[in-house]
């Protein structure tokens, strides 16, 4: 692994996605389109307050990990991860150039998700601000994370979007926004303690109702890391330059 | 089974043995064969012989079940090789949404050739009037001389050529056998597939191949000698009704030119 690769790669991911106008501006927007929905579904309510934080997680979540998971799969499928893999290239440095892209595109994107939520859609945040988008930002990452993870086990873009339901709805469905986690079955709240997306959403919850103290959403934003570390690692030892 | 190889020290590929199994199913079975340095050598054969899966073990990325490679003296897929072979796949494996320029731009970062090298390997395979283009806008022999062209960075020493010429126009055709051979009169050898059998009289030696096995490894006259046609098409039918493979060595053979 050189840096020197790993850049290269990240910076022809990103040249790669602005010949795309159109992705970058769905990767940009569609979370914060879809955190206004939620607001406005909810207007005469007060369950956009209880639920926008977790919105804030799931949204780029969601957009990150399909999108890296496909683009990466397409790399398979077009030979090109064969030439680069015959070539002189770190299997590290082909996940975390696009890791470094993603992260770069999840930045913005939740930079905009954030401030559409705080500013446009009135979502009362009581703790840090800086506290709420580093969390978001942590859990974008983990979406292209478990993306290129995801696209390591996946043969085909069917496959990959089959994952979604396996990988990333449970996450959802156990995270604590349909119903408290406390109030889970014991068998499922055990289960809902190591998925890396309750991290998240607690977190941004306890940002927002200022509930709990720096250390504490600190000490979820390092798991939420280390799972984004484990599985940029676990991708790239999963990367075979032989196959079958 | 004659084993050739033996008699080809300077051979810049040699494959001992090697079994292949795929899908469940044997593709290459205990396949044997020398590519001598400095040479064009044509593998020939039709759709689904193994060619691919060849060529893909020769370079590094196939799983093998049994035998050897050895290119350059390197066990095949070795770390050291990365940098001294070119490969360029069947499907011309670039990006579609970046140019020309940037997708050279980018495998010669990879490689660690020259910044310079992108401008020689542009001209050197007549890209210049489209090195500005997207990839996919492309015609289909343009995206595959760019493929090719990604392959030149860094001046490997051998270059494996999967179907380069395929679907390309007559012109272009006898163009780019025109850049194999300088590329080869500058000291690379190169393999090169192909399934159009005319194409075998611009190599030096062949190999023919069928259902993953060898009919003949020999140079081009000697396949045509051995079996008294003038045409190499009719030379692999002779060989299949033969029943029994043109394999004489590379010393042997290399003594007749
Ligand atoms: N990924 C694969 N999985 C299973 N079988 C394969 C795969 N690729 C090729 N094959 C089989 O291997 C045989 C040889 O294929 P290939 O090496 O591509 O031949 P060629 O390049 O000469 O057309 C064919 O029978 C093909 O069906
Ligand atoms: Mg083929």
């Amino acid at each position: 692994m050189t840096p020197m690769r790993t850049l290269a790669t990240a910076g022809r991911v990103l040249t790669q996605i602005r010949h795309d106008p159109r992705t970058v501006g769905l990767l940009l927007v569609v979370p914060s389109l879809l955190i206004g929905l939620v607001a406005w579904i909810f207007t005469d309510t007060d369950v956009f307050s209880d639920i926008g934080p977790a919105m804030i997680a799931l949204f780029p979540f969601i957009v990150m990990f399909l999108v890296t998971s496909i683009s990466t799969l397409r790399e398979r499928r077009s030979g090109t991860l064969e030439r680069l893999l015959s070539m002189p290239m770190g299997k590290g440095d082909f996940i975390l150039g696009y890791a470094l892209a993603f992260g770069l595109l999840a930045i913005f994107q939740t930079a905009i998700a954030v401030s559409f939520a705080v500013w446009v859609c009135g979502l009362e945040i009581e703790g840090s601000l800086w506290l709420l988008f580093a969390v978001a930002v942590a859990d974008a990452l983990l979406g292209t994370a478990l993306g290129l993870l995801a696209s390591a086990f996946a043969r085909s873009e069917f496959q990959v979007v089959q994952f979604m339901p396996v990988l990333v709805f449970p996450q959802i469905l156990l995270g604590g926004i349909f119903i408290p986690r406390d109030q889970l079955p014991e068998a499922l709240e055990i289960v809902s303690e190591w998925l890396p997306l309750s991290f998240a959403i607690d977190a941004l919850q306890a940002v927002a109702g200022d509930t709990e103290s720096t250390e504490w959403i600190v000490a979820k934003l390092l798991v939420i890391a280390a799972w984004i570390v484990g599985s940029i690692v676990l991708g790239s030892i999963t990367l075979r330059r032989r196959t079958p | 089974m004659v084993n050739n190889s033996d008699a080809a020290p300077g051979a810049a590929v040699i494959v001992e043995n090697l079994t292949v199994v795929r899908g469940g199913t044997p593709v290459l079975d205990q396949l044997s064969l020398a590519v001598p340095r400095g040479r064009i050598v044509g593998l020939l054969g039709p759709s689904g012989s193994g060619k691919t899966t060849l060529m893909r073990a020769i370079v590094g990325v196939q799983v093998v079940k049994s035998g050897t490679i050895e290119v350059l003296g390197l066990p095949a897929g070795s770390r050291a090789l990365r940098t001294r072979m070119g490969y360029v796949t069947q499907q011309a494996s670039v990006y579609d949404d970046l140019t020309v320029r940037q997708n050279l731009a980018y495998f010669r970062r990879i490689v660690g050739a020259p910044a310079s090298d992108v401008d020689r390997v542009i001209e050197r395979t007549d890209l210049d009037t489209v090195a500005g283009r997207l990839a996919g806008s492309l015609s289909g022999g343009q995206r595959s001389r760019v493929s090719l062209a990604a392959a030149l960075l860094g001046a490997p020493e051998v270059l494996v050529l999967d179907e380069p010429t395929v679907g390309l126009d007559p012109v272009l055709r006898v163009e780019l056998w025109g850049l194999f051979r300088s590329l080869a009169d500058d000291g690379a050898t190169l393999l090169i597939s192909s399934h159009v059998m005319d194409e075998a009289k611009r190599c030096d030696r062949l190999l023919l191949m069928r259902d993953g096995r060898l009919l003949a490894d020999d140079s081009v006259r000697g396949v045509l000698e051995v079996t008294g046609t003038d045409d190499v098409e009719q030379a692999f039918l002779r060989l299949i009704e033969r029943g029994e493979p043109d394999l004489r060595s590379t010393n042997e053979t290399e003594a007749q030119r």
